[in-house]
């Protein structure tokens, strides 16, 4: 709070003016929108439009498809967000041992944070082509069959993979940075008393990396929810056999390929809630990390 | 370094360059790709080495472009993509910092509801309300412009709280000392606000143009004319066509150039880059 204020009605509103606008124009009334054609059902040649109350709602929790969807999306956010932490806090540890070369080796692995989620798409994707792609190759030299344009999991490797190593960046600079926080001084302490460094990671490092670790969980959850449309579109595009139709996706399918309004705003709105829990708690999270 | 283990040293210097090598590889896959002709690619697999026609690939792309897929020039979508991404970058933070500067240093009726609406906007990302939004922009007549491009994705609410961040830190004897000489909201604002907030404003803007340029479902919509395609989103155009004929080598020029500009950015800005990035997570 500021003591010193500035007196004037008008002016405030004036400064606010664009940004609440834009806020009311592009997202409160898409919102709203979106929550009202959830209770409405449009006929075949969409002329006639009826309340029919929670049904689009019950419709969705009793599809088997939207069912998919939901197991799809959570298997793919843990997978993303297990394999791209995993492999950027191995790194994370090791940059954090160097001296002179850190600087080196950080700019060396942050410049993926700044490919296109659409590009890294493609570049995957080009890689794992079953007919020009060089993984195919090598994993048929070691008796595998890649093809992710008729397996299922072959696809979600490949979405995972894709989606995951954009992330690196992003979770090594934030792993990084909770490393050099942690002070040397407890670390030798467990050195006197005779801790290797595998056991000083373990029982000191990340147990005190544990706030870092917890932000990056959600903020990597909402990632691979709500970013990876492109990865997804430039790849799979939700294929085979809805394998890779992450929630996402299925909004924007069911939507503009498939135009039932209906389901499609009832999806919506579940994912706004999806969101609203998400940002909940990461904010109450954030509340917690300036009293660690 | 607690303890000298140049074992350990060592195997962490070998991880770290397999690390690296892993992270890069794609790219390098799409560069040495990027520089073959179109019957590299015919052999089965493709191979590691660049080859003679990377001057040939690239200019031809950025001149001329793929015209089977309907694409312009990668040059013109590269310059959509600029427009869009500084219109994005300079629109965020205008209205961004003029609307934290509005509710930390003013007390007016609704300043927490108006706090709200711009708070709510964290939890409403674009891919969410995707169609709906859509056509909100299509009655206005938005559709193939850089206005649809731009307006819809410049709310910020982590911009503001930022910003809002960044002014409550201001100690407020700066601001007793401009009123005592004479200065009005405005000027303050001006003389003492945005030059005390330069490096924040630097470093959100390279985190802002990164966002921009990278935009895809939302150009891919918004554009159905080929004169307002952005490089990223017009690399599946070019990719689809490539089923019909495989044109890998200019596919992958194409993606190179998408990520030149932003990757040299954060290589170039990298202090900036994570200080903004630090920073808007918090």
């Amino acid at each position: 709070m500021k003591r010193t204020i500035f007196n004037s009605q008008l002016l405030p509103w004036l400064l606010l003016a664009p940004q609440l606008a834009i806020t009311f124009i592009f997202f409160l009334w898409p919102a709203a929108q979106a929550i009202r054609q959830s209770f409405l059902r449009q006929d075949a040649f969409g002329i006639r439009t009826t309340f029919v109350g929670f049904e689009n709602f019950q419709r969705l929790l009793n599809s088997p498809e939207y069912l998919n969807s939901l197991q799809v999306t959570a298997v793919f956010a843990v997978s993303v967000t297990l394999l791209s932490m995993g492999f950027a806090l191995i790194l994370a540890v090791a940059v954090d041992r160097m001296i002179r070369s850190s600087r080196i080796y950080t700019t060396a692995l942050v410049w993926p944070y700044a490919v296109a989620p659409a590009v890294a798409g493609i570049l995957w994707w080009f890689i794992f082509n079953p007919t020009v792609g060089i993984m195919p190759y090598v994993l048929g030299q070691l008796g595998y069959n890649w093809n992710h344009i008729s397996n299922p999991g072959d696809a979600m490797t490949l979405v995972v993979i894709a989606s995951a190593w954009k992330q690196i960046s992003y979770n090594f600079l934030f792993f990084l940075a909770g490393l050099q926080a942690i002070p040397n001084s407890l670390r030798e302490a467990a050195a006197i008393d005779g801790a290797g460094p595998v056991r000083r990671f373990f029982d000191i490092t990340f147990p005190l990396l544990s706030p870092t670790t917890f932000f990056l969980l959600v903020v990597n959850i909402v990632y691979a929810m709500f970013d990876t449309f492109a990865v997804i579109d430039t790849t799979t595009r939700g294929g085979p056999a809805q394998a890779t139709n992450i929630l996402v996706y299925k909004v924007y399918f069911d939507g503009f390929v498939g135009q039932n309004m209906g389901s499609s705003a009832a999806q919506s709105v579940f994912l706004m809630l999806i969101v609203t829990v998400l940002t909940v708690i990461q904010f109450r999270f954030i509340e917690k990390k300036v009293a660690y | 370094m607690i303890e000298n283990r140049p074992g350990l040293h060592l195997a962490a210097h070998l991880l770290l360059i397999f690390g690296v090598c892993v992270v890069a590889l794609p790219v390098w896959v799409a560069f040495v790709a990027s520089t073959h002709g179109p019957t590299a690619f015919m052999s089965g697999t493709i191979p590691m080495w660049p080859g003679p026609h990377l001057v040939e690939n690239y200019s031809r792309m950025l001149d001329s472009g793929l015209s089977t897929s309907g694409t312009p020039a990668v040059g013109h979508m590269m310059m959509n993509s600029l427009i869009m991404a500084m219109c994005i970058a300079v629109g965020k933070i205008v209205i961004s910092v003029t609307s934290a500067f509005a509710i930390v240093y003013f007390r007016f009726p609704f300043r927490g509801l108006a706090f709200w609406c711009i708070f709510v906007t964290l939890m409403l990302p674009v891919e969410v309300r995707i169609v709906p939004t859509f056509q909100v922009v299509a009655d206005l007549g938005m559709l193939n412009s850089y206005a649809g491009l731009t307006i819809p994705l410049i709310a910020s609410a982590t911009a503001t709280f930022l910003f809002r961040q960044v002014f409550l830190t201001i100690p407020d004897e700066l601001t007793e000392a401009a009123r005592i000489d004479g200065a009005g909201p405005m000027k303050f604002f001006r003389d003492i606000l945005l030059p005390l907030s330069r490096t924040n404003i630097a470093a959100l803007f390279v985190i802002l143009f990164i966002y921009g340029w990278n935009q895809y479902l939302w150009p891919l919509l918004i554009t159905t004319s080929a004169d307002y395609y952005t490089i990223v989103a017009g690399i599946r155009r070019m990719a689809d066509a490539v089923d019909g004929l495989p044109q890998w080598h200019l596919v992958m020029a194409t993606a190179m150039l998408a990520m030149i500009p932003p990757v040299l950015v954060v290589i170039f800005m990298q202090r900036l880059f994570v200080k903004g990035l630090v920073e808007t997570e918090k």
